[in-house]
């Protein structure tokens, strides 16, 4: 007896410190990544970096400021064809929908769509936007982001508007409201927390998205404000100036970084904190 | 799954709404505008997928006429001068490379789930948690940069060691033999699974947390250790939803592009090594992309992005089996 209590106890004791060593090496790897990102990002922080523009290769100056302009434009007009369109679909799902077939194939569909690789998703704006124009376009690269960021609207849209409560549907049926006013009025205020934390995650999905980029928006040297036209935008930046071998296009590919991932980390506190205030009445 | 209540739903559907709003002519056609943009929203959202597919199979029609199916299939020479070009060795580079980082970060995924569930003093659980959730969503191009201009240099300190001792071994020490330049295949792997750790892990997280906690604590009442509940009783218990994880870790890597681009060395060339530089079809294409000066080689691209489709649909229809099947046996355990 006391041989098999013995190890049993030794296996869980080496079970433990291994778990614990994989979580350690998991842990420590993504500290190591978030650390360098700050480290690097905060020495390349630079004034020039918003006030001018990329810089040709050779010269040692800083300027980012063509690219952020670029790369808001690109996320607000991904953000003008990804929302009504994500959150006009979750409400069909979740409004008229319900679980019938047809919505539930919807759903499927979706979740296929939420994990399909965002390098289909570029190819996808490349033939049907890029291939007709003749050229790239930053209308080129907000389709293929709106098309990765409608899918998780979708959802999450679908599922808050599903966690409403059906008595507060019925009395405004019964004050007469019409569907499309009960639900503009009634469900969607109150699930609006939600919704947003859908379309912050799903701006944060699309934050850093540089593979369909590269098929469809490319790149600027210049500042350019023209959505027919390539653009500079801050992941396409990055891609070039890390392969690159200067050292200060390296430091701003660095800023660049840091820049985003700020961003992105403040948009899921930002997503989180609504969603608790979804989940906390409950 | 959504938690709400059939009940009421079907109630509010066959109220009627519409009968009643029916002299106000203008609400209605208000409402049936309404309806008919959401019925055209969801239509768009569901079309997307098939679009998708659609598109890249047209565009990528020149190459498939040129060269076949199978022939590009099973063709390794990319030569963009010649114009003859072949899949291979980039749908070896994609497999292999996620089947290092999912034989990498499942181990490690699962210990540090098990860990945060079961091991970890409650003050830690929130905060590890909290930070490997808010890590899955940092941007795939800060890990590829963080791979090439971080850990490739500190990488190319260790691969000789790799190739002294990995290499000398008999049969497998063929796939650690090469020049220690710090990217390449295995580099590849290594970052795509600190890549797709986070996601896998916070998955296994959250369905070992619905174990029903009567269930352990019998377990544990009946003298199991932490070990034995963790692989006896929470495992089998969430074991099709841990595979769904899994795929869906496998998904990512597969078709991943920034991560593996920077570190992969970018080689046409199909080598045993693993230290050896390759591609992968994202990489490729990320790479070639811009410069494809022809009809045909840009159309050859987008037919790998087709066959990346095939690759990932394939991965998908198996996960759909395994789970079915792991799902079986669930119902006759429980």
């Amino acid at each position: 007896m006391t041989g098999v209590i013995l190890r049993r106890r030794v296996t869980d004791v080496a079970s433990k410190i291994l778990m614990g060593v994989a979580a350690v090496i998991g842990v420590f790897f993504l500290l190591w990544i978030l650390w360098t990102t700050l480290r690097f990002g905060i020495a390349g922080m630079h004034w020039d970096l918003f006030t001018k523009d990329t810089p040709p290769p050779g010269t040692d100056t800083f300027g980012l400021r063509n690219a952020f302009v670029g790369s808001l434009i690109l996320l607000g007009l991904s953000l003008l064809i990804g929302v009504p369109v994500g959150l006009m679909a979750g409400t069909w799902l979740a409004e008229y929908g319900f679980k019938s077939r047809t919505a539930n194939a919807v759903r499927f569909v979706n979740d296929i769509m939420l994990s399909a690789p965002s390098i289909e998703i570029g190819l996808f704006a490349y033939a049907i936007v890029v291939d007709p124009m003749g050229h790239f376009s930053a209308v080129a690269g907000s389709v293929a982001l709106a098309v990765l960021m409608v899918p998780i609207i979708v959802r999450t849209s679908d599922e808050m508007l599903s966690l409403v409560g059906g008595d507060m549907r019925e009395a405004a049926i019964a004050l007469g409201a019409p569907k499309s006013v009960v639900i503009t009025k009634v469900t969607w205020r109150a699930a609006r927390a939600g919704i947003l934390t859908g379309v912050l995650i799903g701006l944060a999905r699309i934050t850093g998205e540089t593979a369909p980029l590269l098929f469809t928006v490319l790149n600027n040297q210049y500042y350019s404000t023209d959505v027919f036209r390539p653009m500079a935008n801050i992941p396409v930046v990055i891609f070039q100036f890390a392969l690159s071998p200067y050292a200060n296009w390296q430091q701003m590919a660095w800023a660049a970084a840091f820049i985003t991932v700020v961003f992105v980390l403040v948009l899921s506190v930002v997503a989180r904190v609504f969603l608790g205030r979804v989940q906390a009445p409950k | 799954m959504n938690g709400s209540d059939p009940a009421a739903r079907i109630d509010i559907q066959s109220a009627p709404a519409e009968r009643k709003a029916a002299p106000r002519t203008r609400r209605l056609a208000g409402d049936f505008l309404f309806h008919k943009a959401a019925v055209f929203a969801a239509f768009l959202a569901a079309a997307a997928l098939f679009a998708t597919v659609a598109a890249i199979a047209y565009d990528s029609r020149q190459a498939i006429e040129t060269f076949g199916v199978w022939r590009f299939l099973k063709s390794s020479e990319w030569n963009p001068v010649t114009q003859t070009f072949g899949a291979l060795s980039f749908i070896v580079g994609t497999l292999v490379s996620s089947a290092i980082a999912m034989i990498l970060a499942v181990p490690l995924s699962f210990g540090t789930a098990v860990f945060i569930t079961e091991i970890a003093p409650f003050w830690i659980k929130k905060p590890i948690a909290g930070a490997i959730e808010l890590l899955a969503g940092i941007p795939s191009i800060v890990y590829g940069l963080w791979g090439l201009l971080v850990f490739a240099p500190v990488f190319a300190q260790i691969e000789p060691w790799v190739n002294q001792y990995l290499g000398a071994i008999p049969g497998i020490g063929l796939l650690f033999q090469g020049p220690p330049m710090g990217i390449g295949m295995l580099t590849a792997g290594i970052i795509l699974a600190i890549m797709i750790l986070p996601y896998i892990s916070s998955i296994m997280r959250d369905v070992f947390l619905i174990v029903p906690s009567s269930l352990r604590e019998s377990a544990y009442a009946m003298g199991c250790t932490t070990w034995e509940v963790a692989w006896h009783i929470t495992l089998p218990y969430t074991r099709s939803a841990v595979v769904g994880g899994m795929f869906l870790g496998l998904g990512r890597a597969l078709g991943e592009t920034m991560a593996v681009t920077f570190v992969i060395g970018n080689s046409n060339t199909l080598s045993a090594s693993l230290l050896m530089p390759s591609a992968t079809i994202p990489s490729v294409l990320a790479n070639e992309f811009t410069e494809a000066t022809t009809k045909l080689y840009v159309s050859s691209l987008i037919y790998l992005g087709l066959v990346l489709i095939a690759v990932t649909l394939v991965v998908r229809f198996l996960a759909v089996l395994l789970i079915r099947h792991l799902q079986r046996g669930e119902g006759a355990s429980t």
